[in-house]
């Protein structure tokens, strides 16, 4: 892992209409080229945490840095250069009437000459393998789709950082799958910098780090195999284990040898093969 | 009837109108409204219909299609022309049925208002049958651009219009959803007395205005992370290309004027 | 109360030029106290089936029979109230349905237009708020002060103090996080318990099918294509995969395994012990290979 990307120091959160504060006293760091989820479930303040990255919000207390930039009125312009941002529900973050010209608003937004515009919506498409639908119209999309273009119109501005806003909450399985995929590519290849705030697990095993975040606080930080070990825990907080984590610990109990819980299904179909298959 | 409806509907083809500018469509529009008050007599109306015809044929939309379409229409254009029939009485008695008399000038009037009319509706009808939604939109950003000198919000005015345009069939969709999931609860919408109908549309209408307002504002959200501050030092993706083309068929619109100009009694 | 479908073929905007064949052919049978579960991808016409079953749609051609009341095709139908009452139907996203000042009067909007009295769809009102895991104090407050999931689970009551004799669930537990999915779906399953509720359950969770209902069908490309018991349905994965579908994880699971050790297990697992226990017997050499 690299140097630090965004640092947040000791920031807090409340809003106007509520009585506790939405974050309490967040310091943490994000790393260049990493992908982070943050977990937690609906009104653990994971969203919050987003919205203040991008100067959609003010923290009350503390400071938020990214990018060697401090967030400030005068800066958001800048750090929202540097951030992209997903949001939940893919229809109410398309602007374009077809899908290039959504692609093309933040271009546009941020005074890019037209030669090299076409040229990037084109690219940023093909990153997310919607390159075919230039001129579809948003409603003959699916929800998996309009959430990829939406990722495309993040990566046309060239972003360090991609935060994903719940993306996937609202797509059914295939969606989901398809928007994952795109991120896992994006990651590889062009070494993004990743923030997916979710409650899916599934999702955020496929992270390099997870934050669990609950009222308000930075409950636990770890890499998914740290997290996972937390188990009941984790349901208590009102999240979930991913499937191969479970049936490992179940295996376990009806005494089955396995020396940790393992995140992805091959891994653990590959583990239970080396050491059991000559028995 | 409304399935067959074309006023205001886009029918992509690749024509010659389809392929123009569409501020030179709108400024022939616009033109075509002004000189169409010139014509006064037989010979400046027959050009202005061959005129219409020749525009009609450029579209390469079937003919079948613009009159059946233009049907709905059709009734206000015949109704345009009693009322003319009926109602003037100069000029020299041509029918007398006793009660009722129709005066040579009332023909005429009928037959020249509601051809107007009928023109007017049909060259609206090709600009938006040949022109997205969207195009005009740019189309009439550019053209009302130095209005922005005097303070006029033109970028404002037609980003909005566009966000209508693409939010209209989402609308759509939310409107049936809410119908359905109200009707499933008791409501009847095709049915029942009038007073109860009305009284329907609060349960469609609340839900709906909810969730266009927080459309409303997670677009704002959305369009301020996508680095949305007004229309200051803003570049455009679509760009408009004036072509020869757009020079002549303005070109062939002012010798037409000129032609009424000569023809016109 | 009975509901089926016999032979519904359904077409959106049908003899004009945007006609579009949503369903065609479709046989389910539901009978009264069961819990269905109609599972496929968006598109595969589970949502135009659905809308079947209170009369939101009527056939293009077929019948549909709930309770003693038959819609056909072509019949002009009067006086469809009387069917809504016994269906009712959860939307997706069924928070965007309420609209009144209070949630005590959008949950008794339902029963009042169906001529109960107000002093009934109170109670009802009550006892739907506690069935759905709210408080009481809830019903003085705006729905729209309510958190998101609050909404959702005043929306549920709202259909449930119809007293439906079915209740028909389209993707209920979407946009929820995993605990309130689970909560949900644990809910309507002890509805249909101790009240014999009959369930549709309209889903892409093929976990949730497989899980809760007595009985699946799978929709694909606008029809059936498969019907049964869960363990029939899941019995011959292959098919399902072949289709562009999904399997439950456990089943894909198990099948990973037996393909690993190239061995087939004694039978189709859908719960996580069900394949622990297997998978345990026949690693530690309990079963022979």
């Amino acid at each position: 892992m690299n140097s630090p990307l965004v640092v947040l120091n000791d920031v807090s959160f409340q809003y106007e209409s509520q009585e506790t504060p939405a974050l309490n006293h967040i310091s943490m760091e994000v790393y260049e080229g990493e992908w982070l989820a943050i977990v937690g479930h609906n009104g653990s303040g994971k969203s919050t945490l987003a919205r203040l990255l991008n100067g959609l919000q003010f923290p009350k207390e503390g400071t938020i840095n990214v990018a060697g930039i401090t967030l400030s009125e005068d800066s958001i312009w800048e750090i929202r250069k540097q951030i992209g941002m997903v949001f939940q529900n893919p229809d109410n973050q398309f602007v374009g009437t077809t899908v290039q010209d959504d692609v093309a608003f933040g271009l546009e937004n941020n005074g890019v000459s037209v030669e090299i515009m076409s040229d990037r919506v084109v690219d940023a498409l093909k990153k997310v393998n919607m390159d075919s639908f230039l001129d579809q119209e948003p409603h003959h999309l699916s929800g998996g789709q309009k959430q990829r273009v939406a990722i495309a119109g993040v990566l046309a501005l060239r972003p360090s950082i991609i935060i994903l806003d719940e993306a996937t909450s609202m797509l059914d399985p295939r969606g989901r799958g398809e928007v994952i995929e795109t991120i896992m590519n994006l990651q590889k290849e062009e070494k993004i910098t990743v923030i997916s705030i979710t409650h899916d697990l599934e999702e955020a095993s496929k992270a390099n780090r997870i934050i669990v975040m609950n009222q308000g606080e930075i409950y636990r930080e770890g890499t998914p195999e740290e997290i996972f070990e937390m188990d009941e825990e984790l349901v208590k907080l009102g999240l979930d284990i991913p499937f191969s984590v479970k049936i490992s610990k179940k295996l376990r109990e009806k005494g089955i040898s396995l020396d940790r819980h393992y995140l992805t299904e091959e891994e653990l179909v590959a583990e239970l093969w080396t050491s059991h298959s000559k028995m | 009837m409304m399935e067959k409806m074309i006023i205001g509907r886009y029918v992509p083809a690749d024509s010659i109108l389809h392929r123009m500018d569409p501020r030179s469509k709108l400024i022939i529009v616009f033109l075509f409204v002004c000189v169409i008050f010139l014509a006064n007599n037989i010979w400046t109306y027959g050009i202005l219909v061959l005129y219409t015809f020749l525009m009609a044929s450029f579209s390469k939309i079937q003919a079948r299609f613009l009159i059946g379409g233009l049907k709905p229409v059709l009734w206000l254009v015949l109704f345009t022309f009693f009322l003319h029939l009926f109602l003037t009485k100069e000029g020299a008695i041509i029918l007398d049925l006793g009660w009722f008399k129709v005066y040579e000038e009332g023909l005429r009037q009928g037959i020249f208002i509601s051809l107007r009319f009928f023109l007017l509706i049909l060259i609206t009808s090709l600009l938006t049958l040949t022109t997205t939604p969207i195009e005009i939109t740019d189309g009439l950003e550019r053209l009302l651009g130095p209005l922005k000198k005097v303070k006029f919000p033109v970028h404002e005015l037609a980003l909005m219009m566009s966000i209508a345009l693409r939010f209209i069939p989402t609308l759509m969709q939310e409107t049936d959803k809410i119908i359905k999931a109200q009707t499933a609860r008791g409501v009847e919408y095709t049915s029942g007395p009038i007073k109860d109908r009305l009284k329907a549309v609060v349960p469609l209408l609340i839900p709906l205005f909810i969730s266009s307002f927080k459309r409303a504002e997670e677009l704002a959200v959305a369009m301020e992370a996508r680095g949305y501050k007004g229309g200051e030092g803003r570049t455009k993706y679509r760009q408009l290309s004036w072509a020869v083309a757009d020079t002549l068929m303005i070109v062939g619109l002012l010798f037409v004027t000129i032609l009424l100009l000569v023809f016109r009694g | 109360m009975d509901i089926s479908l016999k032979n519904v073929e359904y077409r959106y905007s049908a003899d004009t030029p945007f006609e579009r064949l949503a369903i065609k052919d479709v046989s389910i049978d539901i009978p009264s106290g069961s819990y269905l579960a109609i599972i496929g991808h968006t598109g595969s016409g589970k949502s135009t089936v659905l809308q079947h079953l209170n009369a939101l749609l009527k056939p293009t051609k077929g019948a549909v029979v709930i309770g003693s009341r038959e819609i056909k095709a072509g019949r002009k139908e009067k006086n469809l109230k009387g069917i809504r009452e016994k269906v009712g139907i959860v939307f997706q996203f069924p928070e965007h349905q309420l609209f009144e000042e209070t949630v005590e009067k959008d949950i008794c909007f339902g029963p009042m237009n169906f001529g109960v009295s107000e002093t009934e769809a109170k109670r009802r009102a009550r006892d739907a708020i506690k069935q759905v895991g709210l408080s009481e104090s809830i019903l003085e407050k705006s729905p729209f002060d309510l958190s998101g999931g609050q909404m959702r689970r005043v929306a549920i009551a709202g259909v449930l103090a119809m007293e439906p004799e079915c209740i028909v669930l389209d993707e209920p537990t979407a946009g929820l996080d995993p605990r309130g999915r689970k909560e949900i779906m644990d809910l309507f399953y002890t509805l249909h318990k101790e009240r014999g509720l009959a369930t549709v359950l309209v889903t892409h969770s093929m976990e949730d099918a497989a899980r809760y209902a007595d009985e699946i069908v799978i929709m694909h490309k606008g029809t059936v294509l498969k019907k049964g018991k869960p363990l029939e349905i899941f019995s011959n994965p292959e098919e399902l995969l072949a289709h562009g579908l999904d399997v439950p994880e456990v089943l894909r699971f198990q099948m990973k395994v037996e393909k690993a050790f190239n061995t087939k297990f004694s039978k189709t697992c859908l719960t996580e012990d069900e394949l622990t226990d297997v998978m345990a017997d026949f690693l530690t050499g309990r079963v022979p290979r």
